[in-house]
């Protein structure tokens, strides 16, 4: 064991929790939950922005982890809108129910 | 041991086992709880990397407030009949389930070899973390993006309101 942890290890779990996110996408037909992977996936670049951030001593990748931050909440709150129109009008939050637009 | 590896390896087991329970749990409550524990999880992963003012901004507007309107909204649905929350597995998704498996391994084989060849953090990430200099940064150099961002936030606090209205006429 070192006893200082290199960048990689930080990138690495990035990339398991992005992955997570993007099964979490590919396999679930809640809506809702397909909007909390989307977030699992933002939260997994935003840990590579801060990694980068601190091992190289520069502060723009914090900055934008803020910016990400702020379109998260404005995809959340349009999101959710969007889910609870959808239930209005369909009873459902099921993806694969939603086909109205398929032919 | 050293404790700054312990604490990493601390909160990385908890950020993957939380988000892995977040994406297999079949009740959205459940999931959702299980996404608070890996947002305070990731917090501590920003502490070790000196980013305070990120860990705290993280639970206050990701636990705090993005998590509040998810429960919300499951609740206000009311989404129960425990047969329909069953998920139909099919090709498609167990092909795309091992093309992002595959794509994990691949980052991990290729950050195995070291390529960054970065081992400590930066001697300036102490003082680049603190809200002093986050803010002197963003109120100066980044200061077209933040009001950038204030517009943005207007147009989704305007779009969501007329999303969820009952009647758009």
């Amino acid at each position: 064991m070192p006893t200082t942890i290199p960048l990689d290890w930080y990138l690495m779990l990035s990339a398991v929790l992005f992955v997570t996110g993007v099964i979490g996408v590919i396999t679930r037909r809640n809506a809702i939950i397909i909007f909390m992977s989307l977030e699992l996936m933002l939260n997994a670049v935003n840990l590579t922005m801060v990694s980068f951030s601190a091992y190289n001593g520069s502060i723009g990748g914090q900055m934008f982890v803020f910016f990400i931050m702020a379109v998260a909440a404005a995809e959340a709150a349009v999101g959710l809108a969007i889910v609870l129109a959808l239930f209005r009008n369909k009873q459902t939050v099921y993806v694969d129910e939603v086909n109205v637009m398929k032919w | 041991m050293d404790m700054h590896v312990l604490l990493f390896a601390l909160f990385a087991v908890g950020a993957v086992a939380s988000a892995v329970l977040t994406v297999t749990r079949r009740n959205p409550v459940a999931s959702a709880m299980s996404l608070v524990a890996h947002f305070f999880m990731l917090s501590g992963l920003y502490l070790t990397l000196e980013a305070q003012f990120v860990a705290a901004v993280q639970v206050l507007v990701y636990a705090g407030a993005i998590m509040v309107l998810v429960v919300f909204v499951v609740m206000l649905l009311n989404l129960g009949n425990e047969h329909k929350l069953l998920e139909r597995s099919s090709l498609r998704t167990v092909m795309g389930t091992l093309i992002a498996a595959l794509f994990a391994v691949q980052v991990i084989i290729t950050l195995l070899a070291h390529p960054t060849g970065v081992n400590a953090l930066s001697p300036q990430a102490v003082t680049i973390g603190t809200t002093e200099s986050i803010g002197q940064t963003l109120f100066t150099t980044y200061l077209f993006p933040f009001e950038a961002v204030s517009l943005l936030l207007l147009a989704a606090l305007i779009g969501s309101v007329i999303l969820a209205k009952r009647h758009v006429k």
